[in-house]
């Protein structure tokens, strides 16, 4: 009891006596915690984010192109057309043939960073000369998106 | 030299006018020696203080940059929600910085993103009246659990066409809006109960009611009475609805407070014009000695509901509800209403005497202490709740008030604060027994300990404080640390803007034994009554953007493939989506003269602070701003043949300035048929009209 009375008193006092500092005012605001993951760059051709490895199956997995097309229409269409042609980001034919599974899902699930930092998606930045928005999609619903980007690319 | 002097002359007589002036006169005879005028001004000054025995520190101390700088990048510690006032709206601060981060508009339209102007939020504003886009927010009242803040709501009362809001604290929207029959005037709200069952509404002028309100105006005392509605919150959803009324003799109401702890159960209202005055009430309602404080026992109230004894009696008012699913607002005419009789069932509601017109009616952290503001008056009256709970048991009545026991002053009052200052208006708490109070003619606030009544300190305002706030004042466990001044007029504290001034607030660091002036922040319309919250009860939960999937509005377009234009008879819906850097469809033909379109843009972006805008030339509203995931609808009604241009006004991207298109307008009688598209290049001089 008189050792919490003395910390408290300790404490009543240090607070007391402490100055009124600016909160902080050296820190600069910690930009990348609030992106997203980042990791090393083990293998450059698989992009910056959470997904390291992706697992294809062969016949693709129906139930996943469904959902994948429902996602495109929503969050994708605006800006990607299914062809080869550039509208406001590119088109995606063949994306599946360019890039790694996991490059793909990186930059639709972690889209910030990957403009920071990795070095083809800035390319294609310089490109298009918009940035790509975070529309908000998980990993789930990403993986699902690839689905549909390879039956777009004509696979089975 | 002169510039400096005369700010130093300002700063050290700040409070007092007259010596502003003198100084003012002694800074122009005597600038060639500026020593002498120095020696004079601090001559003046010690004068100044000398008067105030324990004078106000009026100079701001050296430290008080530093307790109110949040560096760039970095969170303020509270969310500041203060009210409008005529201004109809809620804006938000920051403390300790004062910086304002949103104005969040409530019962007045807001051009600048819509509302009241969109189909969706067009409904709110109605009333029984119809259409009324603006009123006068007075009061906020943030949601209780256990008798402290939990970040769920903010409340507001209009006090004009009476009525009550709700705002949500993760959106930051006014999504409901419940207007108020047999009220003349919504003032002593929306004050809250300890576990947010009721907020209150009490009328502020008392009218005819019934069925024969057309009698002359010198019929008041026989034909005015005055109500007191108990609005219920649904503790899982915050709808409101009016859970009963009181009926009460004609009186004006004023403020209002809810019992806490031990006094929970109960509410008190302050009254004045007990004189039941219609004219000059400046004069003829501040006759009497003492005005009251009504007691309202609201659980015995919900007993006799209980019981049976309300009657529904017939209303109109209008119930506004913003629906999150659908995103559209509907308004729902309501026709009766609950009523109570306290001349009849005699034990809901009781008088206390109270001197000179009160005001403020605070209750303290402990709820047992009821301390009621005189504006007239040179004295605190603080009830006991033990004591007036004792006084109703023993029937320690002097005598009744239109047919209202009137419970005896002394058998009520703990003790009377002497001499604290003049023009006593509202009292917070602290956490540590002490009140503050502000003083509206004295333009201070006075630090006194609700137990021993005795006064602590005092600190000047600039000038004629209004309300004032503490963080979690009103709460059974008040965060203190600061309180903020409202004041009323600003005269000479910031540079000048024609005869129409800023309304101010002032920031005051409590933590010691003594207050200290940290900052002046100029606020939004004119601020009354406001209340603070810790940032981490917000910030959590505050609504990034709107997830698309869960978008139901019946007009959306989720994904450019649901865009398109309907012709329904003379309307034409254009289901439109907003995306960096275009508007889909952004060419549009077939609308005719006499059409009337409706423009539903839905946002798809899905990430934070992406909002778009859409405007359109010659529309007779507003523009609509549209946050992610959302979808507004701004209604055009096309006046001339052409081709009219739309764009989005919240700069997005790079290409912001690329993301507009055309609406083509051909004549009634024309037989372009609806077309649209966007990226689509036809060939010149195709189509009808070429």
């Amino acid at each position: 009891m008189n050792r919490i009375f003395c910390s408290l008193v300790a404490a009543s006092l240090l607070f007391s006596c402490a100055p009124d500092k600016p909160k902080n005012v050296e820190e600069i605001p910690d930009q990348s915690s609030k992106s997203g993951p980042e990791a090393v760059l083990t293998d450059p051709t698989k992009g910056i984010g959470a997904v390291k490895t992706v697992t294809l199956h062969n016949p693709l997995e129906q139930d996943r192109i469904g959902r994948g097309l429902a996602i495109f229409e929503m969050k994708c269409s605006a800006c990607h057309k299914l062809d080869e042609t550039r509208f406001v980001g590119p088109g995606w034919k063949g994306v599946t043939q360019r890039r790694k599974p996991e490059w793909i899902m990186n930059m639709v699930t972690n889209v910030e960073v990957m403009l920071d930092k990795d070095p083809d998606a800035q390319k294609l930045l310089e490109l298009c000369l918009t940035r790509m928005p975070n529309q908000n999609v998980s990993i789930g619903d990403a993986r699902d998106i690839l689905e549909f980007m390879r039956k777009n690319d004509g696979e089975k | 030299m002169r510039a400096i002097f005369w700010n130093s002359c300002a700063r050290t007589t700040e409070k007092n006018n007259t010596k502003i002036e003198t100084l003012f006169i002694i800074n122009h005879n005597m600038k060639t020696s500026i020593k002498s005028a120095l020696f004079l001004l601090a001559g003046v000054a010690l004068t100044f203080y000398s008067c105030k025995p324990k004078g106000p520190q009026a100079a701001i101390i050296g430290d008080a940059a530093s307790k109110v700088y949040v560096a760039p990048g970095k969170y303020d510690e509270f969310y500041n929600i203060v009210s409008g006032g005529f201004n109809g709206q809620m804006s938000i601060y920051g403390l300790p910085s004062g910086r304002l981060f949103r104005i969040i508009p409530v019962f007045s339209q807001f051009p600048e993103n819509g509302y009241g102007f969109s189909e969706e939020s067009k409904p709110m504003l109605n009333t029984s009246h119809g259409y009324v886009p603006w009123d006068d927010l007075h009061h906020i009242a943030l949601s209780l659990t256990n008798g402290e803040h939990d970040g769920r709501w903010a409340f507001g009362n209009g006090n004009n066409t009476p009525r009550v809001a709700r705002v949500s604290l993760k959106t930051f929207k006014t999504e409901e809006i419940l207007e108020l029959p047999n009220s003349g005037g919504n003032h002593s709200s929306p004050f809250i109960t300890e576990n947010s069952e009721y907020i209150v509404a009490g009328t502020r002028f008392s009218i005819p009611m019934g069925d024969d309100k057309d009698v002359p105006i010198s019929t008041y005392k026989k034909n005015f009475k005055g109500t007191i509605s108990f609005i219920k919150i649904d503790p899982t959803s915050g709808r409101m609805s009016i859970g009963f009324q009181l009926k009460t003799p004609g009186v004006d109401f004023d403020l209002s407070r809810a019992g806490k702890g031990p006094s929970h159960g109960w509410f008190f209202f302050s009254c004045y014009n007990t004189e039941q005055a219609y004219t000059l009430l400046e004069v003829n309602a501040t006759q009497k000695d003492k005005d009251f404080i009504m007691a309202v026992n609201w659980k015995k109230a919900e007993e006799y509901i209980a019981q049976g004894k309300g009657s529904m009696v017939k209303a109109k008012y209008a119930h506004n509800v913003l629906n999150e699913t659908t995103q559209m607002a509907t308004s729902e005419m309501m026709t009766e209403v609950m009523q109570l009789d306290p001349t009849i069932l005699k034990d809901i509601i009781y008088f206390i005497p109270c001197p000179k017109s009160p005001h403020g009616c605070d209750t303290d952290p402990t709820g047992e202490y009821i301390v009621a503001s005189g504006k007239l008056a040179a004295l605190i009256p603080v009830f006991s709740f033990t004591k007036i709970q004792k006084a109703i048991a023993d029937k320690d009545f002097e005598g009744e008030f239109a047919g209202i026991p009137v419970i005896k002053y002394e058998s009520a009052l703990y003790g009377e604060v002497k001499k604290p200052g003049l023009g006593p208006l509202h009292t917070e708490f602290d956490n540590n027994g002490n009140a503050y109070t502000s003083f509206f003619v004295s333009s201070e606030i006075v630090k006194w300990n609700v137990k021993t009544l005795e006064v602590l300190d005092r600190v000047p305002t600039y000038y004629s404080i209004g309300h004032l706030s503490v963080p979690g004042g009103p709460t059974r466990k008040p965060h203190g640390k600061y309180v903020v001044a409202y004041n009323k007029i600003t005269k000479d504290r910031y540079l000048p803007t024609g005869p129409e001034l800023t309304q101010s607030a002032q920031l005051y660091d409590i933590s010691g034994d003594k207050m200290q002036l940290l900052l002046d922040f100029p606020t939004t319309g004119e601020p009354h009554y406001a209340e603070s919250i810790p940032a981490s009860m917000i910030t959590p939960n505050s609504v990034k953007f709107y997830k698309i999937e869960d978008n139901h509005h019946q007009y959306a377009a989720r994904g450019e493939k649901e865009t398109k234009v309907e012709r329904k008879g003379k309307e034409v819906h254009v289901y439109m989506t907003a995306i960096r850097s275009h508007l889909t469809p952004d060419n549009i033909e077939g609308v005719k003269m006499g059409d009337v379109v409706y423009f539903h843009v839905t946002n798809l972006e899905q990430d934070w602070d992406v909002p778009h805008g859409f405007a359109i030339k010659g529309a007779a509203n507003a523009e609509i701003l549209v946050m992610p995931g959302e979808t507004q609808t701004l209604k055009w009604i096309p006046d001339e043949v052409g081709v009219s241009p739309f764009y989005c006004t919240d700069f997005c991207s790079a290409l912001h300035q690329e993301m507009q298109g055309y609406v083509r307008v051909s004549p009634a009688n024309s037989n372009v048929p609806i077309k649209f598209s966007t990226g689509k290049i036809e060939p010149e001089a195709a189509g009808p009209g070429k």
